[in-house]
């Protein structure tokens, strides 16, 4: 290309921000705490492969203080306190965490692996408000349409998953606290040191002890917190294989369940839309954290007559994504988060290939070391496909055609899946005509991946049950 | 399904222990096989049928099940005895099988469309005409409540009262519970967002055994006012006011298949149901021991589950919204404002 005359110099964000420990404890009871077990894991960095830190890994009695420590603070402390005051120690701990939003930013890019832009731009501002929002509700539970006097659950578990690592934990422990649950969070094993940061902030803000627990650790670790009998809630977001292993846990228990699962959204770009913001919105639906979003649009349906066209508009702009180093202000894709993620991408692509779909791969450079995907594009794809029907959970998009609106209905719905779609067209009829159509709990029309705490988000099908953020959000920590 | 002649309904029934009471009904023993221990003595007719004045022969109504908008027998060809609390026999009903089960899910998901589709206002119309279907049966769902429930007259008719009322309640929610339950989000950008209310599909609703009347209409018209289409087990023990309330659907302009009613076992039907790829939810309030089962098999596709309430439910009492919301999904739609 000729535009080689616009180069960009690196634009590196400092590290120095961000003070890692060389090893992390529990938080559990306000206090860091080294597990009964002593057995700890490495988290590194996915963009270059060093370890940045060691962090405890719960066991079974770990979980028991923690979940006893979150009882207590339940029965003692936060379920007898005023809302009004509650409120208040979650407004300080979203001041804290704006105050600290670069450093949590740095630290979440380099635990991570996704660009600074977006744990700068998307991840910690959302976080901060998130928390802002609930801590609004706490003392205004009476007027939210779920009964006259609501009542928290108790000790809620929260399982969450690496692709927003911060953000996920924000959707969890806001609204938890907001109604008066205490909780015991577990991170996700290869992204835990934003929630152990944010443990600090707690203490920072003098949360009562017991309040919120972090218990580090992987599947064994959760699955101790799922089960516990001491459990009045579980709230999960992660892959639809674990929602359901959870949901067979707490059948015939008196758990209430929330479950945020896997996804494969269609996104519709109809003949008459503004190509170019349809082609930004593509990138966007499944570029965005380099794929790594359980509401990505990874099957792009687009309509026949304009199929070409947008195609090369498509390859065009996405070979001008810049990808590389998470921490410079530049790059737009950052690291694919983990070896097994990346050999996951990899295999599901290559399936793509034998079964006869044609792989289109944007030109970059992959740095030497770390885990990286290309940008990549599957056109021939058939609904038969597997890359048309499993969740990839990467940069790596399948391309279908129709030819009618309800073709295009018929082929977003065929999907055990339900989260997100999104719809391209100028004509509001046809958009709403569509909307009323598809099968999903967020619709984005002309516009993709956005959020905010204030709107609900959650699965139709097996994209899980429940619904985040908003009013609807408060539902599953409240006993009507 | 085609009709089968009485007469050869019999045939098929041969070597059966049959006790014909007066109007040439007959009270089977139960099967071994059905799971239940075999029954040893007829049952007795409960009653003597009531011969009018003039001599005449009442004519007697044959229980089927409801599926598709049709009242089709169970393609097993089965049938069991419904007694009153006395074990008296008050009339055969069909003994729906799996496969009986799964028709009825094809049809409820064939209705999915047209129903979910329907305007909510009209769906309130059509749920109002069923309540005026109700009132002018009154008496005969007071005399099978009064018989399955040995209850006094009285007391039958104050039950039957109540669920007409609990379904014109149900029936005014139809164009409410969208309002009530959705509504717009203040996002902090230049979006419209708006959160709606849409049924989750085709649930299975296990009907709850003591309230063989306004139990069961307390599960079931709030599953579809908005919207969801039904496949109903009705109670075990006493399902005969069910089987009368589907005839007075079938002619209430409600679509056939929007709700499906099968009478039988429910630890034969209830397990099918749980697993089925094609139901979208479980009412669990009927389900009794079999309750934790069916929550794990609905688990293998995500099924919403509505377990059974905790403690004895009166079903006297005015319900909340819980049982609207509880077959709800939330669709939130974004767009952005610009010029």
């Amino acid at each position: 290309m000729a535009d080689d005359i616009f180069t960009y110099a690196p634009a590196p964000e400092s590290r120095s921000v961000v003070r890692l420990r060389s090893s992390y404890g529990l938080f559990i009871d306000g206090a860091f705490a080294d597990p009964a077990e002593g057995r700890s894991l490495k988290t590194v960095n996915p963009a270059d492969e060093e370890v940045l830190a060691e962090v405890a890994v719960a066991g079974e009695a770990d979980v028991d203080r923690a979940v006893a420590a979150a009882r207590r603070a339940y029965e003692t402390v936060w379920g007898p306190m005023p809302g009004a005051e509650r409120a208040k120690y979650l407004f300080r701990i979203a001041r804290i965490l704006q105050e600290r939003s670069r450093e949590l930013a740095v630290l979440e890019s380099l635990d991570n692996g996704k660009p600074i832009k977006e744990t700068r731009d998307v991840d910690l501002p959302l976080v901060a408000a998130h928390f802002f929002y609930y801590a609004g509700w706490a003392d205004k539970l009476g007027h939210a349409g779920l009964g006259a006097d609501p009542r928290p659950l108790g000790v809620a578990a929260q399982v969450i998953p690496w692709n927003f690592p911060l953000l996920m934990l924000a959707w969890k422990i806001a609204p938890a606290l907001a109604t008066g649950n205490t909780v015991v969070l577990k991170p996700a094993e290869t992204t835990p040191l934003s929630a152990l940061v944010f443990a600090e902030i707690c203490q920072e803000a003098e949360l009562p002890p017991g309040v919120v627990n972090i218990v580090t650790g992987a599947g064994e670790t959760g699955r101790a917190l799922v089960a516990h009998g001491g459990v009045d809630k579980v709230a999960f977001t992660g892959s639809t294989e674990v929602g359901k292993e959870i949901a067979r846990t707490v059948a015939g228990t008196r758990k209430r369940v929330t479950l945020e699962l896997g996804g494969k959204g269609a996104n519709i770009v109809y003949d008459d839309a503004a190509l170019d913001q349809a082609v930004e919105g593509i990138v966007t639906g499944i570029f965005f954290n380099q794929g790594h979003v359980c509401c990505a649009g990874s099957r792009l349906l687009v309509q026949e007559s304009v199929a070409e066209d947008v195609l090369e508009r498509l390859k065009r702009r996405i070979s001008t994504l810049r990808m590389g180093d998470p921490l410079d202000k530049n790059t737009d894709i950052g690291a694919i988060n983990s070896a097994a993620q990346l050999d996951k991408i990899r295999e599901l692509s290559g399936i793509g290939d034998d079964e006869g779909a044609q792989r289109w791969t944007a030109p970059c450079e992959l740095p030497s070391r770390g885990y990286w995907f290309p940008p990549t594009v599957f056109t021939g794809v058939t609904q038969a496909h597997r890359i048309a029907r499993e969740e990839i959970f990467g940069p790596v998009l399948s391309v279908l055609t129709f030819r009618t609106p309800a073709e295009a209905v018929e082929k977003a719905n065929n999907t055990p899946f339900g989260l997100s779609a999104g719809v391209w067209t100028e004509k509001g009829s046809r958009m709403l005509w569509t909307a009323n159509r598809l099968r999903a709990g967020v619709i984005w029309s002309n516009t993709f991946n956005k959020f905010d705490p204030t709107s609900p988000f959650g699965g139709y099908k097996e994209s899980g049950y429940g619904r985040e953020g908003g009013r609807h959000g408060l539902e599953g920590y409240i006993r009507g | 399904m085609a009709e089968t002649p009485e007469s050869s309904e019999r045939s098929e029934q041969a070597g059966k222990t049959v006790a014909r009471r007066p109007g040439g009904r007959a009270a089977r023993t139960k099967r071994a096989d059905e799971g239940a221990p075999p029954q040893v003595e007829p049952a007795r007719p409960a009653e003597p049928p009531a011969v009018a004045a003039q001599g005449r022969l009442a004519v007697r109504k044959t229980y089927k099940l409801y599926v598709g908008g049709a009242f089709p027998r169970s393609e097993s060809g089965r049938s069991y005895p419904v007694t009153d609390p006395q074990g008296g026999l008050l009339a055969n009903a069909a003994l729906a099988s799996r496969k009986d089960a799964r028709d009825a899910v094809v049809a409820a998901r064939r209705a999915f469309g047209g129903w979910s589709g329907r305007t909510a206002y009209n769906r309130g119309q059509v749920l109002y005409r069923v309540a005026e279907m109700l009132e002018g049966r009154l008496g005969q769902f007071a005399d099978e409540v009064a018989a399955a429930d040995a209850v006094p007259r009285e007391r039958a008719e104050a039950l039957v009262a109540a669920a007409i009322d609990r379904w014109v309640w149900y029936a005014g929610w139809t164009d409410k519970i969208a309002s009530v339950a959705g509504g717009a989000n203040p996002v902090a950008g230049p979006y419209f967002n708006l959160s709606t209310p849409e049924p989750t599909g085709v649930v299975a609703v296990f009907a709850p055994p003591e309230a063989p009347l306004l139990g069961l209409v307390s599960v079931l018209a709030p599953v579809i006012a908005t919207g969801n289409t039904a496949v109903v087990v009705a109670s075990e023990r006493a399902p005969l006011p069910a089987v009368t309330l589907a005839e007075v659907l079938a002619t209430s302009d409600l679509p056939g298949g929007v709700v499906n009613l099968l009478t039988g076992r429910l630890a034969e039907l209830a397990p099918p149901l749980a697993a089925h790829a094609d139901v979208n939810a479980l009412d669990l309030t009927g389900a009794g021991a079999l309750a934790a089962e069916l929550e794990e098999a609905a688990a293998g596709t995500l099924k919403r589950v509505l377990r059974p309430a905790e403690g004895r439910t009166d079903w006297t009492a005015e319900p909340g919204t819980e049982r609207l919301t509880a077959f709800l999904e939330t669709k939130t739609v974004w767009h952005p404002i610009g010029v």
